[in-house]
């Protein structure tokens, strides 16, 4: 297999233009006798589904949310960028692309990237046209801030809840879209199997939810639009429903998976407190302007933290990256509080937290300068921990966030199964090795927003209306398949419950997949997950039936599919010699302990064929091009 | 850390079709910074072990903003603080409690199971007019719609709402008027929302008279339980705005 990446050739900055003229169109008249099937209502989803409709296809889109609003995207916090340079500070499209690629380190295509900076300033107009109250100046327009990875002020954003105010503006759209007649929901619904015929994606498997229908649904095209998958980790800061079956079933019906090791680990969330901890919560990382991150010198130092004097306190960070201190990117600042843990000198019950400390920023600016700045957040903290930020340092420790890796898919969206289509997360496409803040919600809306409107239609232009069908033998081997993957759970009957084995395989996969990799822990965690995958097909009890709302039912389901991409991600990160962004493996470092990338022989996007089950999947190469940057190594001292 | 040992009184139902019933469990060993849906993880966990059916309620981001969770807790939705059901800890809990738990109760969100409820009514409500009619790509630049501040952050108060129903849950009346009034307000008051507002607050209102959710009589439950204290001034404007388009429209 060749893979053809489709990046149209020609001057960077021209490329999409060129392509958009390029690409076949759908006559507005025809536009009605074609069926898209959207999987997902996040930022993704939604954007795509209301614009879509808009230009006259009819759509269907599936969520297993009660309702489109509660998608995943709603929690984002920070922001959005979009190289408007409102600020007139120096930003452009080309360093919107700069800063990305560079961020990325270098694992991303320039040719995407760069559409997505185009793209950026058109996403601000759009949501600030559908009512997204955006937060603002005195004079009434747009305001910035900055963000981490950046030197301009290109992030938008609406108080702590930027997510929440662009995902309510999509499904407004789409709601629109829906009462015109040309959206069709299905909620608490969840596709479970991807149907592929000819060679062709032709539609898609669900379970009714609330009634265990399992029933075929059938289009000319459809749009995996299903977000991350963080959660392989059990512990993440994703909701706790997000999961990997719409593009792992994908997978296992031909698209190739990109990149899956690459996942980015946030330096700042509230640490574990206990086994029953069912999820992590992420705190702003613009904490680190002010908060100071230190341990004990010594390990096993139980005193309280005020009773602990400076001298005998380590500010790791500022020790080590003198010029960058506290600012260090996520991946730098996450390994580091790694690092001093293992040696022992982590904090608080569990020992596995560092201090972010702001009496010194108290001291200088006052409490209330500190309270205006991040009041909110130290509330939440306070809620959660029971602890007052404002007078002990706050506990902080890393945690799974987001997940660069996906489905591969070329310039238009497209997975290498012909009218199947990833958008947002659920694709590995812009972000590299590594995702700067700010840059999902930009990601997710761009591609359902500005590109798949125009790339769809040269996929169904060139193959046309044909009648569609779910009576076909590809269709019945599919609901064949699902129904006995249910069944097979159902009666099993086992003694493990679907947690139990799922905190398991997340456990396995932070240690030996998580912030720093060994080949020697990756090959340990090879046998572990091998040994979960045969005690979830022997051993896990899954009570209840199958028409009825069962929640461990839908759970062990989506276990099934984590463990097997559990064992992709290690296999990926065996298979990258070399460290980069998220990814790092410990035998590659520079003499300061600093990832080092080898361009020579990893400058690509690695893309896994799925062979069967227990078989080793087969790697494929997308070798990465870089014409208009020049490849340097990172440094933050 | 306290742990603790409860007594947890919650409805059981198995479908929408089936009669409920409340039931008591007893819980030992609960650590006061566990969340109260941890809680319950727990108790699921010991009920799969004991072969009985686990406690179906709805969750998700267990950060307060999706509004999934949805639990009445000693008779106040989202329980005793005012907060996200998801966003409540156990230390606001003592050793020996016997704490009640149920769905949210209202005719147009019928029981789904257990402490599950269906909330599409609200989904349908947007659907009549919660948006403004703008077509991918037709936006102009978004500096040239200038929007004084106070305004702005007006419209962004009002466009906090997650969309849960605990208002219509604290609701003797189950009027569902907080909610609709939230988007009715944010877009009555920003200029892109001008063009359709009087059509808007016409389908909307009565969509959800049509859903079947009560009248309200302004004694303000809802927004005392509101966990992003969405304001009864939403109210009293959605009033205006029905009425004045009542008195003006042609539509409808
Ligand atoms: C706490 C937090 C804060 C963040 N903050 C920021 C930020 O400030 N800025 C930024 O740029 N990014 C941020 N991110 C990242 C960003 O929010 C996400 O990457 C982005 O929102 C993903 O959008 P999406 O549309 O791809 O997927 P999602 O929003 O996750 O939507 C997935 C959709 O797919 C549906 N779905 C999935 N599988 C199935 C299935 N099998 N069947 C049916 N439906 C299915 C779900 O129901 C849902 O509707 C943050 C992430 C987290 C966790
Ligand atoms: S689970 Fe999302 S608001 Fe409570």
């Amino acid at each position: 297999m060749i893979l053809d990446s489709k990046i149209p050739a020609g001057p960077l900055a021209e490329k999409w233009e060129k392509h958009k003229f390029n690409l076949k169109l759908v006559n507005p008249a025809n536009k009605r006798k074609y069926d898209v099937i959207v999987v997902g209502s996040g930022l993704a989803g939604a954007s795509a589904a209301a614009s879509l409709a808009e230009l006259g296809y009819n759509v269907k889109v599936f969520t297993y949310h009660d309702s489109p609003r509660r998608a995943h995207s709603i929690a984002a916090q920070g922001g959005i960028n979009a190289a408007k340079n409102y600020q007139n500070d120096g930003d452009s499209i080309h360093r919107l692309f700069y800063d990305t690629i560079k961020g990325g380190d270098y694992r991303a295509r320039e040719g995407n990237v760069y559409r997505l900076a185009q793209v950026s300033v058109d996403i601000i107009d759009q949501c600030v046209a559908q009512g997204v109250p955006f937060a603002r100046e005195y004079g009434g327009l747009l305001s910035n801030r900055s963000f981490g990875g950046a030197q301009v002020s290109r992030t938008f954003y609406a108080r702590g809840q930027t997510g929440q105010q662009l995902l309510l503006g999509a499904y407004s759209a789409m709601n629109r879209q829906i009462a015109a007649g040309k959206v069709k929901l299905y909620t608490r619904c969840e596709m479970l199997d991807l149907v592929v015929a000819d060679g062709k994606a032709k539609g898609i498997i669900t379970r009714n939810l609330i009634t265990g229908a399992i029933e075929s649904h059938a289009g000319h095209a459809v749009l995996l639009c299903t977000g991350g998958y963080g959660n392989v980790y059990y512990l993440s800061t994703n909701a706790m429903m997000c999961n990997v079956t719409a593009t792992w079933r994908a997978h296992k019906r031909g698209a190739l998976f990109g990149n899956p090791s690459f996942t980015q680990i946030h330096p700042t969330c509230i640490p574990v407190s206990g086994d029953y901890q069912s999820k992590l919560t992420l705190m702003s990382e613009s904490l680190r302007n002010d908060g100071r991150v230190w341990v004990p010198m010594k390990a096993g130092d139980n005193r309280l933290p005020t009773d602990i004097p400076e001298e005998e306190r380590d500010y790791f960070l500022e020790r080590k990256y003198p010029s960058f201190g506290n600012l260090v990117p996520r991946d730098v600042a996450s390994r580091n509080a790694k690092y001093v843990c293992d040696e022992g000198r982590g904090v608080g019950n569990t020992k596995l937290a560092v201090y972010l400390d702001f009496a010194d920023a108290i001291k200088r600016d006052t409490e209330a300068v500190v309270k205006a700045k991040y009041g909110n957040l130290f509330d939440m903290y306070q809620q959660i921990t029971g602890e007052n930020p404002y007078k002990t340092p706050m506990r902080i420790y890393p945690a799974v966030h987001y997940t660069m890796g996906g489905l591969w898919v070329d310039y238009n969206l497209m997975t290498t199964v012909p009218g199947c289509y990833a958008l947002g997360e659920a694709n590995f496409s812009d972000h590299g090795a590594n995702r700067l803040g700010a840059s999902a919600l930009m990601q997710g809306l761009a591609d359902g927003y500005f590109v798949i409107p125009y790339t769809l239609g040269d996929y169904l232009a060139s193959t046309g209306a044909g009648k569609l069908s779910t009576d076909t033998p590809e269709f019945k081997e599919a609901l064949d398949g699902v129904q006995k993957r249910i069944a097979k759970l159902l009666t099993m009957k086992g003694e493990k419950t679907v947690d139990e084995l799922h905190r398991k395989l997340g456990l396995t996969i932070w240690d030996y997949c998580g912030m720093s990799r060994t080949e020697e822990g990756l090959k340990k965690a090879k046998a572990i997950v091998a040994d979960i995958k045969k005690e979830f097909e022997t051993n896990v009890k899954v009570l209840g039936g199958n028409e009825e709302m069962n929640q461990s039912l839908e759970k062990a389901l989506r276990l099934a599919d984590f463990i097997e991409l559990g064992a992709l991600m290690i296999q990926d990160a065996l298979d990258r010699n070399e460290s980069c962004g998220g990814h790092f493996r410990e035998e590659y470092q520079t003499p300061e302990g600093e990832a080092l990338r080898d361009d020579d022989n990893f400058a690509y996007v690695s893309a896994y064929e799925y062979t069967g089950d227990n078989q080793a999947p087969v790697l494929h190469k997308e070798v990465l091009q870089f014409e208009n940057v020049k490849l340097t190594q990172r440094s933050y001292k | 850390m306290n742990t603790m040992n409860l007594t947890l009184k919650i409805w059981r139902q198995p479908n929408a079709k089936a009669k409920g019933e409340m039931k008591s469990y007893k819980i030992s060993g609960i650590n006061d910074h566990m969340s109260f849906l941890e809680m319950l993880d727990v108790l699921n966990e010991d009920l799969q072990k004991k072969n009985e059916d686990p406690v179906v309620f709805d969750h998700d981001c267990r950060e307060g903003i999706c509004g999934s969770c949805s639990l009445v807790i000693n008779g106040r939705p989202h329980g005793p603080q005012q907060t996200t059901t998801c966003q409540l800890h156990m230390r606001s809990f003592k050793d020996g409690d016997t704490i009640y738990i149920e769905p949210w109760r209202a005719k147009a969100f019928p029981v789904i199971k257990d402490l599950m409820v269906d909330r599409s009514a609200f989904d349908r409500i947007q659907h009549s007019g919660g948006y403004v009619s703008v077509n991918t790509g037709s936006a102009q630049d978004a500096n040239n719609l200038p929007i004084g501040k106070e305004i702005a952050d007006e419209a962004f108060n009002s466009a906090t709402c997650i969309g849960c129903g605990a208002c219509v849950a604290a609701c003797k009346n189950a009027s569902a008027m907080l909610f609709v009034s939230a988007k009715i307000s944010q877009l009555a008051m920003l200029p892109q929302g001008q063009a359709e507002r009087k059509k808007r607050a016409e389908s909307m209102v009565a969509q959800m008279d049509a859903e079947g959710f009560g009248a309200c009589t302004n004694t303000g439950a809802c927004s005392a339980e509101c966990p992003k204290e969405i304001s009864m001034a939403n109210i009293a404007m959605m009033n205006r705005e029905y009425l004045g388009a009542k008195l003006t429209s042609e539509a409808v």
